[in-house]
């Protein structure tokens, strides 16, 4: 039963995969005009003489004369195989410039998660539990800030405290002597010791929702009879809590991987480009703005298969602890 | 014929009679925090709505002597040499020198130099919402060749103040446009899908769980790079508030169409069914009254979305562009950290989304408590 479930569900994002490929694809060739346009116009800028021949020698090279469906075609067919096309800007495959930043963001994505949960999962009990006392109405507060305050704000401010107060720059990602070093276990730690803050402006608004879920549905089940029958059992009070309404409100945490994912993946590129860290949405944005249309599409799929799959992940996971969504 | 009375109704309390208008504005009112999120956000929207009264210069006149000048406070009473005072507002004037060696320019204070304000008075003029030729501003210099700067001034030496609330006027609006846009959709697409159900209903969710899966700032970012830069800044603006209404309208269709496939089956719609009542009487007339209250909960909380998503997107660069104004363009301008140590004044358009996106989802929580009427009453 439920490997039905999770067959139905796998087979149900192949055709999501492919209207997500189209979006990608539509929205880098949608600009009027292409990257030959805008590099004939920084040719001219420069003081080049601008050869029509060359151009449209370069224009039937990269395919850019040919209908939407047809480039389409063999842009998908190339992706499917593992071959991204050529950047224009960099002159480079793009399956060489984007793999190490995806990794970043990945790693980026998912310790914001294990953050998230970590956070958000004691508080919520916490407010849940010891309702309209002090400590909940602090994380309240807290919380209604942090889902009021838009990402790249908070990273804003937190670079000027850490510049005007601590002397300190928070952006990048690794220190200077790691940046181009090859992978070792310091540069793991020097990672380690960089990502927290990213982590933290990333994980604010989805942890400070998070809690609000948790404690209203914690609410809903704290005055269910049977854990009345439990009390009067004799149960001690934690673990009577844990045991049994936290299992069932915790439902919601697990759904939230489908939609905190996307949202995640969203907002690091904004706070990326804020903190100028090396994951996929500053080198993202800056390929749009130049029109480089096979790195900005990589970009866009990518990050769209990765929320697709989340949310995959997330429904699989709560077949598995909730029996009735793969009964229905 | 004897009129008999039914006891419950001569309890004479006016929750007894009220109609549900009536009940959700009970409920909303004794929603403390709902209630102060309401005065806020209509304060935006007079701020919004009467940016060239309010602001005291043009927000786009640069003064190429007041480069980042700092935030001067008003003092409201004037003390005299000798111990008299009078009700006067004025602010110190402030000095800039210039560092010999780094160029750099600091403020210092002259106390004996006092720039007067007063309220009303005549300063640069303008045309209210382009049409009404005036000259009066709320508060600005009695001397129109001087200036003050209550929140500072950027780097070309133009009033952070002004700008902020010219601001207020592009973010606050596109807020509601977008939403509006987005609601249309919703409603449509939504109403659709819960009303007819069956394939129809399959295809529109389906399309509803694609646009949910992407995550939107990519899709946005995508969107917006592929709008022609020689349009007019009132056309990006729409075209803009469009791009962000195509992703936003999802979440409105979804609460739509639930409410449409919880009330298809209710006795109330099936007898006008019965009755002969065409999809359109229906739609309009019997299910879309218990509809509203629960759509203008969701829009309330669908506008803080709109709001920090075009503040994201032209803090990007991607969004609005100068001379448009809104707080994320203003933003924009305090995007490196050198930048924002030596002026964080510049921050202020950041402080007013805070605000703004606070006080409307405030505003959103306890109209949506208010509208429930399942809603357990705490009080």
């Amino acid at each position: 039963m439920l490997f039905a479930y999770i067959l139905r569900r796998m087979v149900w994002a192949v055709p999501l995969l492919f209207a997500v490929s189209l979006i990608a694809f539509a929205l880098i060739s949608a600009p009027p005009g292409d990257y030959i346009t805008s590099f004939a116009a920084t040719l001219s800028q420069s003081g080049d003489i601008v050869d029509q021949a060359r151009l449209d020698a370069l224009r039937e090279r990269y395919g850019l004369d040919q209908p939407f469906i047809v480039q389409y075609f063999q842009w998908i067919t190339g992706v499917v195989q593992g071959d991204f096309g050529i950047s224009f800007e960099w002159q480079q495959p793009v399956g060489q410039l984007i793999w190490e930043r995806m990794a970043l963001s990945v790693t980026l994505a998912l310790s914001t998660l294990v953050f998230t949960w970590a956070v958000a999962l004691p508080i919520g009990i916490y407010s849940a539990v010891r309702k309209y006392s002090i400590g909940d109405y602090i994380f309240t507060t807290i919380g209604f800030i942090g889902l009021a305050t838009p990402n790249f704000l908070f990273a804003l401010v937190l670079m000027y405290v850490a510049v005007a107060y601590f002397g300190a720059d928070v952006s990048g990602l690794f220190s200077q002597q790691y940046q181009d070093a090859p992978w070792s276990f310091a540069k793991l730690v020097d990672l380690a010791k960089h990502i927290w803050i990213p982590v933290v402006i990333l994980g604010t608004s989805a942890t400070a929702s998070l809690v609000r879920v948790m404690r209203a549905n914690l609410l809903d089940e704290l005055h269910r009879p049977y854990v009345t029958t439990a009390r009067a059992k004799g149960l001690s009070e934690w673990r009577l809590i844990l045991k049994y309404p936290v299992r069932i409100a915790i439902n919601p945490f697990v759904s939230t991987i489908g939609w905190a994912f996307p949202q995640l993946i969203s907002g690091a590129v904004i706070t990326a480009f804020v903190l100028s860290l090396p994951t996929a949405g500053p080198l993202m944005l800056q390929a749009l703005l130049a029109q480089d249309m096979y790195l900005a599409g990589a970009f866009i799929l990518l990050l769209c298969c990765l929320s697709v799959v989340g949310m995959l992940v997330s429904d699989i996971l709560l077949a598995v602890i909730d029996p009735r969504i793969r009964f229905r | 014929m004897t009129a008999e009375i039914d006891p419950r109704a001569s309890s004479q309390s006016p929750e007894d009679f009220a109609s549900q208008w009536r009940l959700i504005w009970f409920a909303f009112r004794r929603h403390r925090l709902a209630m102060t999120g309401v005065v806020i956000v209509l304060l935006f929207y007079f701020v919004g709505a009467f940016a060239e009264i309010l602001a005291p210069y043009d927000p786009n006149s640069a003064s190429s002597k007041d480069i980042y000048h700092p935030p001067q406070m008003v003092h409201f009473i004037d003390y005299d040499d000798d111990n008299g005072w009078s009700f006067g507002p004025y602010v110190v004037a402030m000095n800039a020198e210039r560092d010999p060696f780094t160029l750099q320019t600091t403020y210092t204070e002259s106390p004996d130099e006092k720039i007067y304000l007063d309220f009303f008075a005549k300063g640069q003029p303008y045309e209210l919402w382009g049409i009404i030729p005036m000259e009066r501003h709320f508060l600005t210099t009695e001397d129109p060749n001087q200036r003050f700067f209550l929140i500072g001034a950027d780097r070309l030496g133009r009033d952070m103040l002004s700008r902020t609330i010219y601001g207020t006027r592009i973010s606050m609006s596109i807020g509601l446009i977008g939403v509006s846009m987005s609601l249309l959709l919703g409603l449509i697409l939504g109403g659709i899908s819960g009303y007819w159900g069956g394939r129809v209903d399959m295809l529109i969710q389906r399309v509803v769980e694609l646009v949910i899966s992407l995550p939107t700032i990519p899709i946005w970012l995508g969107l917006s790079a592929a709008l022609p830069q020689d349009w007019s800044p009132i056309t990006r603006y729409f075209a803009i508030t469009i791009i962000l209404s195509l992703v936003a309208w999802t979440e409105l269709a979804r609460v739509v169409r639930g409410r449409f496939l919880a009330l298809r089956t209710e006795d109330f719609v099936t007898a006008a069914r019965l009755d002969g009542c065409r999809p359109r009487r229906v739609i309009f007339r019997h299910i879309m009254p218990s509809l509203v209250s629960h759509i203008i909960a969701s829009v309330s909380l669908a506008v803080p979305v709109m709001i920090i998503a075009e503040t994201s997107l032209s803090f990007l660069g991607l969004g609005l562009t100068p001379p448009t104004i809104s707080w994320g363009v203003l933003l924009k301008e305090a995007q490196n950290v050198r930048t924002m140590s030596q002026a964080p004044w510049l921050f202020a358009p950041g402080a007013a989304v805070c605000i703004a996106v606070l006080a409307l989802n405030f505003l959103g929580d306890g109209l949506r408590d208010a509208a429930d009427p399942y809603a357990q009453d705490n009080n």
